[in-house]
């Protein structure tokens, strides 16, 4: 989730990036040090997409599908079983959760290829007007399916809370 | 920003064959995502780790395709010019059709349900 917060924050910063580059055109080219810095902004944004999806398929999404024991009652630490014991609740794993996991693994894919394209022709973008509508329109597709998951996942979050396998204490009172 | 030389041009295959291959990988995770979810057979196939389910399987194949199908391009492609407007248009169709098959009510009408 903490990946996925500085990833939606990095987002507006990148289509800027990515325009500002390409209507600078090849006249007035950035400096190294402007060069240096717009790449590390783009692969560090393709980095935290892969991280805020590996994160989720592989350490919160086992937690929120794991199997309560035979007789459990108590459901709040098996938040897919907690869903799905209800009609009213069951769609935020049918539509929510099915969406959720999926749709997500569309960005870091679209954010790797717009982070290679901008780094391989940066201000030659200017020049190759299709390619950067081409790159703008999969970040936004990136956003969309960020925007998605993220408001799924809080939503999915007020309702059945994914607490984790081995408790963690961050705080405890005297 | 700076004053410098004009940058030599470069072709536009190597671009265009990172955007078509990321259409690529998307309508592979989308088709994989669909056929793991309507063939319970595939979707237990699909579950290469067992916690994560079939969704380990369908993103790790989407993957392996994405990124086949980027080297292949990007090698064909190296020092081309290609028709960018229709691998545009091929790439946001596949994104599109992608999108649409891991949407569940639009999965669920396609399975009759």
């Amino acid at each position: 989730m903490g990946f996925g917060a500085l990833f939606m924050l990095a987002f507006s910063g990148a289509i800027a990036v990515i325009y500002a580059t390409a209507v600078a055109g090849t006249e007035r080219l950035p400096s190294r040090w402007d060069t240096a810095l717009l790449r590390f902004y783009m692969i560090s944004m393709a980095a935290l997409s892969w991280l805020t999806t590996l994160s989720g398929a592989y350490v919160i999404y086992p937690w929120y599908r794991a199997v309560p024991p035979a007789g459990t009652t108590d459901l709040s630490g098996y938040p897919r079983r907690l869903l799905l014991s209800s009609p009213l609740t069951s769609g935020w794993h049918e539509l929510g959760m099915e969406w959720k996991e999926h749709i997500a693994w569309f960005t870091p894919i679209a954010m790797t290829m717009v982070a290679y394209v901008f780094i391989k022709y940066g201000p030659r973008l200017a020049l190759h007007r299709q390619m950067r509508a081409a790159v703008l329109a999969f970040t936004a597709v990136a956003f969309f399916a960020t925007a998605v998951s993220g408001l799924i996942g809080a939503f999915l979050n007020k309702n059945a809370p994914v607490r984790g396998g081995a408790e963690i204490i961050l705080y405890q009172a005297k | 920003m700076t004053e410098q030389p004009e940058l030599e041009s470069l072709p536009n295959g190597p671009g265009a064959a990172a955007i078509l291959a990321a259409g690529i990988g998307s309508l592979a995770l989308g088709i994989l995502a669909f056929a793991g979810d309507a063939v319970h057979f595939l979707g237990r196939l699909l579950s290469f780790w067992p916690p994560s389910g079939a969704l380990s399987g369908v993103t790790t194949l989407a993957i392996v395709v994405w990124l086949a199908a980027w080297y292949l391009l990007g090698r064909r492609w190296a020092a081309r010019e290609v028709a960018i407007g229709w691998i545009n248009l091929a790439s946001f169709a596949m994104l599109v059709v992608a999108l649409l098959l891991t949407f569940p009510p639009f999965m669920d009408r396609l399975q009759g349900k």
